[in-house]
């Protein structure tokens, strides 16, 4: 797959530099149209509007940050050329000079202030990105040290989502501010519009019908694309979407669902591209009530019990669920996080046995011998097949005798029945997490730390080990990188001893392509226009 | 008649307030917008404050209340989605939606009147059971299975069918979105482009079988109940042609039921938009308001549904004053009754 991208890459840089000689000397190359479809709209072109992975993929065509990730999502400088930990607290930038905005502006140190401080606006929903940022200081033109609250060793690997907006663009059109989601028309220009300094320019824009990328010629970086122009069409249903690749309407969509692989596979011109994605699918357990909220065991929480968490582990096959629901395109796991993701050890994903017997004889011993009822709370449209996952684990709990009434509802019911804001509201339950920074320590702070000082936020069930909060603490603050592998892997191998959750899987992504075209799938689902050939 | 029409209007804003107040008493159901305006790491005490600022923690008739204060001024609110005003997003679409509405009902009646008269006089007549065969088809399968077959015969199997075959017979049509607009000040028109009227032919077809088969059927029913009366018996009498008996006596006599449920059916035409609009991803209003379901946004859904309602009440009172145009006996009885008062 690399091999051939690579090939195709070079032979389409050949076909530019000729298509350039012919037109003797022209900007353009070969025009190349390129259509994409998703299936839903990015939802705002503000950069510091809403932290979502498809919007802030799609924004990052055109608006860059200090540091930018390749498709393996390797970090590599953006508009930084250099970064070093110059004190435990101050990280010194070294900026890219020469670089412009798309409306002509220099890019320099003014524009990454402006910036820091349009996080920490209302309506800015990269707040969390501002908490790691106590002040950014100007030393020069193109040098800026980012003072932290607190030693942070991977503060550079937190930045690729942190768009730089041009200061005096920003100021001309009142839109200082991120956009709000109450309030006047203040911020409603960047929403709109778009003016960054990365390889494409956002040409026209129609919320919910299309949007329209063209290149940028002035781009600091070499672009190897020949795509001329890039279409986006959102499209909500799955059947029209993958019709429209199909029919040619699309030269690319995702996603698609995993049991269309096949009709992908049949038709002409087009395939399937899939790999995995760096969001691991866990199940929970309230480990947190002294009686569960929904189960027929009254007076007492089986949960609390590492043996009842251990014989629900051992129950489920999870290569079943890879073979008959994912299309063997999943990744069973033992850890909270993926293999993509800073931290991952590959000698603690090891999963214990899918062993029946033994998952019985643990239920017995624990004493609940003749099964318990219990409910399960689901999401049926979040993640991929995500119900279909919830009635496999419910049939394969049912053979050591525990009964699961499944409660699988939309995303926005379930989110908000389970969530903080609803008090946990749930038993038991499916998620799925992807470390927004590609660090382990975002997992174990989320979901491992126990519920206190703003930590074990998506905790849901109340897992807590001292000791793995403790170490929450220390990875974050750990600047020697041996030593800190060393905190993860401890954290991560309590957690995993006590079954604090069962990890399932990585869940696959699953685009379908044209064969007219070849692109470079990144294991997060962002798509890159730069690393699309037309053929 | 001013009288009546101000009677209606008058009850038309209570009707509006009534779908307004199980508008948003139904809100509080639908689940909680806040986890889908922000991205997972925003804190629990960031999303409490959200929530607080729109004010989703008051009881379902505050929120009702303080809708009603600022739609009463002009103001929906902004969109949780767009973060833009929902009336401006609701200008947007409403192009698409009425165009897409208009040509289906056009299709409905141009087709479906004349098939309609065609199967009442020839009511033995091969293509009559033909007619009705297919009526059955678009009475009995729902909008977005006709859709996707469409998609799926002039989109995706179009090229191999042709191949198949070995003729040109079945075009490709666009199967999603409007293609090029034309924009005539706010309205945006895809009348005025090739790619914009390829574009309508498969979702106006989807939209209007329905209405179609419908339409066929009543008319040809009321034709049949016509045909057996006196006065046509007495028309042709008189020795008229054909043409002015079947047209000029026996259709024009049909036209008031047809005319109650086209006017009605118009009104579920825009409505019922909304799966047509879903399957075809036409940017239309009911899209808007799909896609406002799945992410919780309220501002969007309280708009959309008061707008529906006042289409659904004004395309009535429409229809009442059309019975007055064409059936003259209730002006009559109108002005007897208003005598006796």
């Amino acid at each position: 797959m690399f091999g051939q991208r690579v090939m195709s890459v070079r032979r389409s840089v050949l076909a530019a530099a000729a298509a350039v000689g012919i037109a003797a000397g022209g900007a353009g190359a070969a025009a190349e149209t390129f259509k994409w479809a998703f299936q839903g709209d990015v939802q705002t072109l503000d950069p510091h509007g809403l932290f979502e992975t498809f919007t802030l993929g799609f924004q990052s065509n055109f608006y860059e940050g200090l540091v930018t990730r390749t498709p393996d999502l390797q970090l590599q400088p953006a508009l930084a050329i250099s970064w070093e930990n110059v004190e435990p607290t101050v990280w010194r930038f070294t900026l890219r000079q020469g670089v412009t905005f798309h409306n002509g502006n220099p890019f320099n140190a003014d524009d990454v202030l402006f910036s820091v401080d349009r996080i920490r606006t209302e309506g800015s929903d990269l707040k969390v990105v501002a908490t790691l940022i106590d002040k950014a200081v100007k030393v020069d033109d193109y040098t800026v040290d980012i003072v932290t609250p607190q030693p942070d060793p991977i503060l550079p690997l937190q930045l690729e989502i942190f768009f730089i907006m041009d200061k005096e663009w920003s100021e001309q059109h009142g839109t200082t501010e991120a956009t709000n989601i109450r309030g006047d028309d203040q911020g409603n220009y960047a929403n709109l519009n778009a003016n960054g300094t990365g390889p494409y320019v956002v040409k026209e824009r129609q919320p919910d019908v299309r949007t329209v990328l063209v290149p940028n010629p002035d781009w600091w970086g070499d672009n190897k694309s020949n795509v001329s122009e890039g279409i986006f069409t959102p499209i909500g249903q799955d059947a029209t979407r993958v019709a429209a690749l199909i029919s040619g309407d699309v030269d690319m969509a995702h996603p698609v669902p995993v049991q269309d692989w096949k009709r992908l596979e049949d038709a002409n011109g087009v395939s399937p591209l899939t790999g995995p994605e760096a969001r691991t699918i866990f199940l929970g357990f309230d480990q947190d009530r002294d009686e569960l909220l929904y189960s027929s065991m009254k007076g007492k929480n089986p949960f609390k019990d590492q043996r009842v968490r251990q014989a629900f582990y051992q129950a489920i096959d999870m290569e079943a669920i890879k073979d008959k629901i994912m299309r063997g395109a999943s990744t069973p796991s033992n850890l909270m996080f993926a293999p993509e993701i800073n931290g991952f050890n590959p000698a603690l994903n090891e999963r214990l046995p899918y062993d029946v017997d033994k998952a019985k004889a643990l239920l017995a011993e624990a004493g609940y011998a003749d099964g318990f009822t219990v409910t399960m709370d689901c999401p049926n449209d979040r993640y991929v097949n995500d119900e279909r996952i919830c009635q496999a684990v419910a049939s394969m709990l049912a053979r050591i005798g525990v009964k699961i009434d499944l409660l699988a509802q939309t995303k926005s019911k379930y989110f908000a029945k389970v969530l903080a804001q609803n008090g946990y509201d749930t038993s038991f339950y499916l998620l799925g997490w992807t470390p927004s920074t590609f660090d382990a320590h975002n997992a174990i702070v989320s979901l491992m730390a126990c519920r206190v000082d703003g930590k074990g936020s998506f905790n849901l069930g109340g897992y807590c080990n001292e000791r793995v909060s403790e170490l929450s603490d220390l990875i974050q603050v750990e600047t020697d990188p041996e030593k800190r592998q060393a905190l993860i892997d401890e954290a991560s191998r309590i957690h995993a001893d006590e079954v604090g959750h069962i990890p399932l899987h990585q869940q696959p992504l699953s685009w379908g392509v044209s064969d007219r075209v070849t692109v470079a799938q990144r294991p997060d689902d962002i798509f890159h226009l730069q690393y699309v050939t037309v053929k | 008649m001013i009288a009546f029409v101000v009677r209606r209007l008058l009850q038309s804003i209570l009707v509006l307030l009534a779908v307004g107040f199980i508008a948003f008493s139904l809100f509080t159901y639908v689940g909680d917008p806040i986890n889908n305006m922000v991205g997972q790491d925003t804190t629990l005490a960031q999303r409490a404050e959200l929530r607080e600022r729109l004010g989703l923690d008051d009881p379902f008739v505050v929120q009702y209340g303080r809708f009603l204060l600022n739609a009463a001024q002009g103001d929906f609110g902004i969109s949780y989605r767009h973060r833009r005003p929902v009336a401006q997003l609701i200008a947007e679409r409403v192009p698409a939606t009425l165009e897409l509405s208009l040509v289906a009902a056009a299709l409905a009646l141009f087709i479906g009147v004349p098939m309609g008269v065609y199967t009442g006089l020839h009511r033995r007549g091969f293509l009559s059971q033909v007619f009705l065969a297919l009526s059955l088809i678009g009475i009995s399968l729902p909008t977005f299975l006709i859709g996707i077959l469409l998609i799926l015969v002039f989109g995706v199997l179009s090229q191999d069918i042709n191949a198949a075959i070995g003729f040109h017979l079945v075009p490709q049509l666009p199967t999603f979105g409007r293609g090029d607009t034309v924009q005539l000040g706010w309205w945006s028109t895809g009348f005025l482009t090739e790619s914009g009227l390829l574009a309508l032919i498969l979702p106006s077809i989807t939209l209007a079988l329905f209405q179609m088969t419908l339409i066929m059927r009543l008319v040809r029913s009321e034709m049949l109940e016509v045909l057996r009366t006196d006065y046509i018996k007495f028309a042709r009498a008189r020795g008229l042609s054909n043409r002015a008996v079947n047209f000029g006596h026996a259709l024009k006599n049909t036209l008031v039921p047809v005319i109650t449920i086209t006017g009605l059916q118009l009104g579920s035409i825009i409505a019922f938009a909304l799966i047509t609009e879903q399957v075809f991803q036409w940017p239309g209003m009911g899209l808007l308001f799909i896609q406002a379901i799945s992410e919780v946004d309220i501002p969007v859904m309280a708009a959309y549904l008061m707008l529906v309602g006042f289409f659904f009440v004004v395309i009535n009172l429409v229809v009442d004053l059309l019975y007055y145009v064409v059936d003259p006996r209730l002006r009559a009885d109108k002005a007897v009754a208003a005598g006796h008062q």
